[in-house]
């Protein structure tokens, strides 16, 4: 780490910011005390500088480890379906499969409907959300290393964080996706004004209710994404983080370090069930959450 | 921890993602794990239908063992009785060849007893003639008493 980062502080912060690169205006004093003579996309060098940059930045290690993830995920699968024979089932063609199954027992189970997309994306959302939950196993100063040493200049400056889930973005991000899911199938299957009935006229079903009506709906509709974007993300930053803790106990010396080594094996374990049943629940709550969005006639 | 372009970003790449699982992975791997059902339920089908004729087969196999052996035992039963008739008959035929030949031997023996006894008349005559001559000193006209000597012998 450099030299200001030396504190148990500074190495727990630089671990939480994202590598960021983004749009810093004019005349803004950076964080190496020079001035940007003109408005322009740069990388971020301090947290400072990446939450100045507002809205108008993007994450590149969050993006960049979620689709190269998510080309993996496609990249495997295809694979499987492409050389999938209907004989006896081998290697990874098995493997797949037993999550194919998996995946569409859990969707017939929940989603009653005709539709061609939601097993599919019920899929994705499992095996995506889980590799980059699986990204938080790999011990955390190794990637970031990797990437000081390649991509940055080897000074330890470079943010690199290389779970996504563990950034806010990406999680409600995904949740954005299916919340768009959510209003389009529910447009689709109930019509716009099925659809508006149901946000106006439930729980009361009585015209003088109708304002208090939407915004309850409204709240509840609003819940949703937002819920099921920050229960993933709020699980994966704890755990984030306390590995975070545990790797500090390597900077104590040799006891210490033991200890670390030992507590991180220990909450790695652990971590497992918790990156498993993240994903798994990131997609049923999508698959009940698309469901409702199919469910026309009124349930109260 | 900013919420920033890298929401859309990551939006964008969802749909990305769900629209190839949709397109290219999840129909592909559904058809082949349906299509291998079906091979496996027409496969415990046929398994159950081979159960069914094996055993239907061996029913019927016991049944023609079964007739099999009625079949032998008859024959078995058959060929015995022919085989005491044989027995029977052969003791019969045996019976009655010994019959003749018993009766042959009878006949030769009487024959043999016949002649034997005409020799000896014949010699007893002769004999009795000599005696006689013997007796009476003198001889005897053969030609005036032959006739009485073979009536004597006749007599024996």
């Amino acid at each position: 780490m450099a030299s200001e980062e030396l504190t148990q502080t500074g190495y727990i912060q630089h671990h939480l910011q994202n590598m960021a690169y983004g749009k810093l205006p004019e005349g803004y004093v950076r964080s190496d005390g020079s001035v940007m003579e003109q408005t322009a996309w740069t990388m971020a060098h301090s947290s400072q500088e990446a939450s100045d940059m507002g809205f108008w930045a993007i994450h590149l290690d969050t993006l960049g480890w979620s689709i190269g993830l998510g080309l993996l995920f496609c990249f495997l699968f295809t694979r499987a379906a492409k050389r999938a024979t209907t004989g006896v089932p081998t290697g990874l063609q098995s493997f797949v499969e037993t999550i194919v199954e998996f995946v569409d027992g859990v969707v017939k189970d929940t989603f009653h409907h005709s539709n061609k997309l939601v097993a599919p994306m019920a899929l994705t959302i499992f095996v995506w959300v889980f590799l980059m939950n699986l990204m938080d196993l790999v011990p955390i100063d190794w990637l970031p290393m990797v990437a000081d040493h390649t991509i940055g200049q080897g000074d330890g400056h470079l943010f690199f964080k290389v779970v996504p889930t563990t950034d806010p973005n990406a999680t409600l991000g995904m949740a954005a996706g299916v919340f768009l899911l959510m209003i389009i199938f529910s447009i689709k299957n109930k019509g716009i004004g099925g659809f508006l009935k149901e946000l106006a006229l439930h729980p009361f079903n009585h015209p003088v209710m109708i304002p208090f009506n939407l915004f309850l709906e409204l709240v509840g509709l609003i819940a949703k994404p937002i819920s099921l974007g920050l229960r993933l993300f709020g699980n994966l930053y704890a755990g984030e983080m306390i590995f975070i803790l545990i790797a500090l106990l390597y900077s104590g010396g040799l006891v210490l370090g033991a200890f670390g080594a030992g507590l991180q094996w220990m909450w790695a374990v652990f971590h497992i069930l918790v990156i498993t049943l993240q994903a798994f629940v990131f997609m049923v709550l999508s698959t009940v959450y698309m469901a409702m969005a199919h469910d026309v006639d009124e349930q109260h | 921890m900013n919420i920033n372009l890298t929401l859309i970003g990551q939006t964008i790449s969802f749909a990305f993602f769900v629209l190839f699982c949709m397109k290219f992975v999840w129909p592909a791997l559904i058809s082949v794990m349906e299509e291998r059902e079906k091979k496996i339920a027409d496969g415990l089908e046929a398994a159950d239908r081979a159960d069914k004729d094996l055993e239907l087969a061996q029913k019927r196999a016991t049944q023609q063992l079964r007739e099999a052996k009625e079949e032998a035992a008859a024959i078995i039963e058959q060929a015995n009785k022919r085989a005491n008739q044989i027995i029977e008959e052969a003791k019969g035929q045996a019976v009655a060849e010994g019959d003749r030949l018993k009766a042959a031997a009878e006949a030769q023996i009487e024959q043999d007893v016949n002649r034997a006894k005409e020799e000896l008349r014949g010699k007893v005559a002769a004999l009795a003639l000599a005696g006689a001559e013997k007796v009476l000193g003198a001889s005897i006209d053969e030609n005036a008493n032959s006739e009485l000597v073979n009536q004597l012998a006749a007599k024996l």
